[in-house]
């Protein structure tokens, strides 16, 4: 590393762009027909369920982007092409896509959709809106069939999530609109709302309809008799492009639309979330008993695999190996690429005040972009998938290395910096063999906290569909199954350590070992030498002790 | 033939106060001078101009007959060595690296950077086996000596030191006194030599220039010092470091070869 010139550095960054190149082909000139969907288990259901009637309909090389994380990321990666259709609903499209203050008609939403080339299908069949519910028991003794007869109990308890207690069509809106004069309400985590619920610390909460703990604890959900909560009918919304390159695939979407009703997939979901099926198992059962697609099935047969007898420790070692080498992969080249930029950039920097205040600001406000915002900016631009994660992640590697090489540099002691420029020397001379060497402990311990935290922030990558050990954590935080989260949590924090420990056998060998010997030395740190026999009685104590004296008296 | 160094009306100002004025100053081929004086009289100054680390605000600073400049530096560095009160050697190269890192930057090939080094270890009085050290690991005597080392690889005409000896006890001092005196006597060297004590100066230079307040007020031996002051503060000067000037010191300077 002290020897890497700027030419150098260019050449091997130009080198390493290349090499991610052809990463970003197969996902912005996808061949086959994508379906997304976002980071929980109904949209996973849904999004399996059409990737198997599409294969049934005869589809090629049909792929399921999953974990697609935020409805700002899967909705650019449609737009962009990385995917061709993903379940939504309307009342997320009209909030968070059109941002349309009032309720659209359905004409009114594709008319708003077409210009983006999106088209919207019919609903699927079932409303997954915001709904109240409270324990059959409670429903009998106070005899609780509306959100009405909630309003005349003002004495029960609420236990709300925070979201619903803070969005203007959640409980803020549901009070005026039923006059609810409920003081005991708290915010709640939604995992803990169904604990809480079960054990009589709270009497309703908010709540979706297609939840799986509804059927499982016998939940009475209120009925909306004063119709506040607005649709979120579930929909495909998909390219228009689709079915020209793929009437089977639009075909099959029609198929799915109309197809399936609340109870089902209250009942796929709980398959999923309590009964431990993968997505693709209840997708299957889903379609099964669905009249219309169940037809297609019964025509088609060999679309749907198998599942796999392996035992359940191999699967999970194996996809703990493959998410771990993923992960290892994003941060690796991520990395790679933070260093060959970061340190000629703080470099750079030390040229005068003003550009290292320039350069430092820079790459401290990168670091400030909300990395959600930073992947759905990447997305227009590079699709999903390994490449948007990769630079989201050198962005985020940046800065400790730009500002420990610029500290490195610019703290080197006068007297070193003073001797070297009066000494006949070029200034790459300066830079290579005195600078970049002094500042090498800065340097390396920039990069160390950079590639630690980079561990960290590559599971966030699982989101963009670019895989690695956020994969498990996401699905296992969807699923409440701790097991699950740990496959992830557990081989990053191991990672972390390893990085930890592969940094200290770096530090020996980039760190010039006159320096550690100095830092070490304490007492023996040379520029203080205001004693000398302290010194002596240094770090050679039986060459050293009288080290002057056989020299020095010969003279 | 030009004065290896030569100073003429040069003044230097921090935030417009006048830290050094000198209207002329040179130091003649193979002579050692001595710059004396209290701390803050501007020594080390006069030094930093003399190498170029500071640009003076009016006058010229000439070596061996070439004006100091940012353009002309670069290529009057080479003829110029430079040692600093703590030595200023890289700590992570060892001793060889320090002193050689010139000569690999000129392309010299490795038996001349070799047979060089060994004159020199045998100049500095320095056991080949310190060499692999690095300064971490070198007493404060030895490292001055490596320092000394550095300066004079390139077999520079001049030779600037900045207190190198402040730092050291007082017996490897002395020694140290006299083996750079040996070695400048012997290499015919143009040395200027900034201390702050005056037996120190007596015995290394071969004239001492006393200075205050940025003005260089007396120069000559010690004895024309000290039997002709030519102001009430170079007999005040001397008289206060009495306590520490050996009486053999005058008498050496008198008497070396």
């Amino acid at each position: 590393m002290t020897r890497l010139t700027g030419r150098r550095a260019a050449a091997l960054l130009i080198a390493a762009t290349l090499l991610l190149m052809p990463a970003a082909r197969p996902v912005s000139a996808a061949r086959n027909v994508v379906v997304g969907s976002k980071a929980f288990a109904e949209s996973w259901i849904l999004a399996d369920a059409l990737a198997q009637t599409m294969q049934r309909e005869g589809v090629p090389g049909v792929e399921h982007r999953r974990n697609l994380g935020g409805t700002e990321i899967v909705f650019q990666a449609l737009r962009t092409g990385s995917v061709d259709v993903y379940p939504e609903y309307t009342g997320t499209i009209r909030e968070v896509v059109l941002q349309s203050p009032r309720p659209l008609s359905t004409a009114e939403t594709r008319a708003a959709l077409a210009p983006m080339g999106l088209g919207m299908s019919d609903p699927i069949g079932f409303n997954d809106s915001y709904a109240i519910a409270v324990t059959g028991e409670t429903a009998r003794r106070y005899g609780l069939r509306t959100l009405s007869d909630l309003a005349r109990h003002p004495e029960l308890r609420l236990g709300l999530t925070h979201e619903f207690l803070g969005r203007a069509d959640g409980f803020p809106g549901l009070q005026r609109r039923y006059g609810l004069t409920t003081r005991n309400v708290l915010g709640i985590q939604h995992e803990l709302a169904y604990a809480a619920l079960a054990d009589g610390k709270i009497d309703a909460t908010d709540i979706y309809t297609t939840d799986a703990q509804i059927a499982r604890m016998g939940l009475r959900v209120l009925e909306d008799d004063r119709e506040f909560f607005p649709r979120y009918d579930a929909v495909w919304i998909y390219r228009l492009d689709l079915p020209l390159k793929e009437p089977r695939a639009y075909s099959a979407i029609r198929r799915l639309t109309g197809a399936i009703d609340q109870d089902r997939m209250t009942r796929a979901n709980a398959r999923v979330v309590l009964g431990g099926l993968r997505s693709a198992e209840a997708a299957e059962s889903l379609l099964a008993e669905t009249p219309l697609a169940g037809a297609a099935a019964a025509a088609g047969g060999a679309g749907a695999a198998p599942a796999h007898a392996s035992p359940a420790w191999s699967r999970a070692a194996r996809s703990i190996l493959a998410n771990t080498a993923q992960h290892v992969k994003l941060v690796a080249l991520s990395l790679l690429a933070a260093i060959l930029v970061g340190v000629p950039l703080g470099v750079f920097a030390t040229r005068s005040p003003r550009i290292g205040g320039a350069v430092l600001a820079l790459t401290g406000l990168a670091q400030t972009v909300p990395s959600l915002a930073l992947l759905a900016v990447l997305i227009p631009v590079f699709g999903i998938g390994v490449v948007p994660a990769l630079i989201a992640l050198f962005v985020y590697s940046l800065l400790p290395i730009v500002r420990n090489t610029y500290v490195g540099m610019t703290t080197i002691a006068p007297p070193l910096l003073e001797s070297a420029d009066c000494l006949p020397l070029s200034p790459r001379s300066k830079l290579t063999r005195i600078r970049l060497p002094l500042a090498s402990p800065s340097i390396l311990a920039g990069i160390r906290t950079s590639a630690v935290i980079n561990v960290g922030s590559a599971t966030l990558a699982a989101l963009i569909g670019a895989g690695g050990l956020g994969e498990p954590i996401l699905t296992g935080i969807q699923l409440r199954r701790n097991g699950l989260i740990l496959e992830g949590a557990i081989p990053a924090a191991v990672l972390a350590l390893l990085v930890e420990r592969a940094f200290d056998g770096v530090d020996r060998i980039l760190i010039p070992k006159g320096l550690r010997l100095a830092a070490s030395g304490g007492a023996n740190e040379p520029r203080t030498g205001l004693d000398s026999s302290r010194i002596k009685g240094g770090t050679n104590p039986e060459e050293d002790h009288d080290a002057d004296a056989p020299s020095d008296r010969n003279a | 033939m030009p004065d290896p160094i030569e100073l003429e009306s040069v003044e230097k100002r921090y935030d417009g106060v006048a830290a050094l004025h000198v209207p002329r100053l040179t130091v003649g081929a193979r002579t050692t001078l001595s710059v004396v004086g209290p701390s803050g009289c501007g020594k080390s100054t006069l030094l930093r101009l003399v190498i170029g680390l500071l640009t003076p605000d009016h006058g010229k600073v000439s070596i061996a007959g070439i004006p100091m400049r940012p353009d002309t530096r670069p290529g009057l560095l080479p003829r110029m060595g430079y040692v600093i009160q703590e030595g200023g050697l890289f700590p992570h190269l060892t001793a060889a690296g320090n002193v050689t890192l010139a000569a690999e930057e000129r392309g010299w090939p490795r038996e001349r950077r070799e047979a060089r080094v060994a004159e020199l270890l045998e100049l500095t009085q320095m056991p080949r086996e310190l060499l692999a050290r690095y300064p971490a690991q070198l007493s404060g005597g030895q490292r001055q000596r490596v320092a000394l080392m550095r300066a004079l690889m390139l077999d520079p005409e001049v030779v600037l030191l900045d207190e190198p000896l402040a730092a050291l006890d007082p017996l490897i001092r002395s020694d140290l006194q006299r083996d750079l005196r040996r070695a400048f006597d012997r290499l015919g060297k143009t040395v200027l030599f900034v201390t702050h004590d005056v037996a120190e100066a007596a015995t290394v230079g071969d004239e001492i220039a006393l200075m205050r307040a940025g003005h260089i007020l007396q120069r000559g031996t010690l004895r024309d010092l000290a039997e002709r002051p030519a102001d009430p503060f170079v007999t005040r000067f001397l008289g206060a470091q009495r306590g520490g000037l050996p009486v053999s010191a005058a008498d050496r300077a008198g008497d070396r070869s």
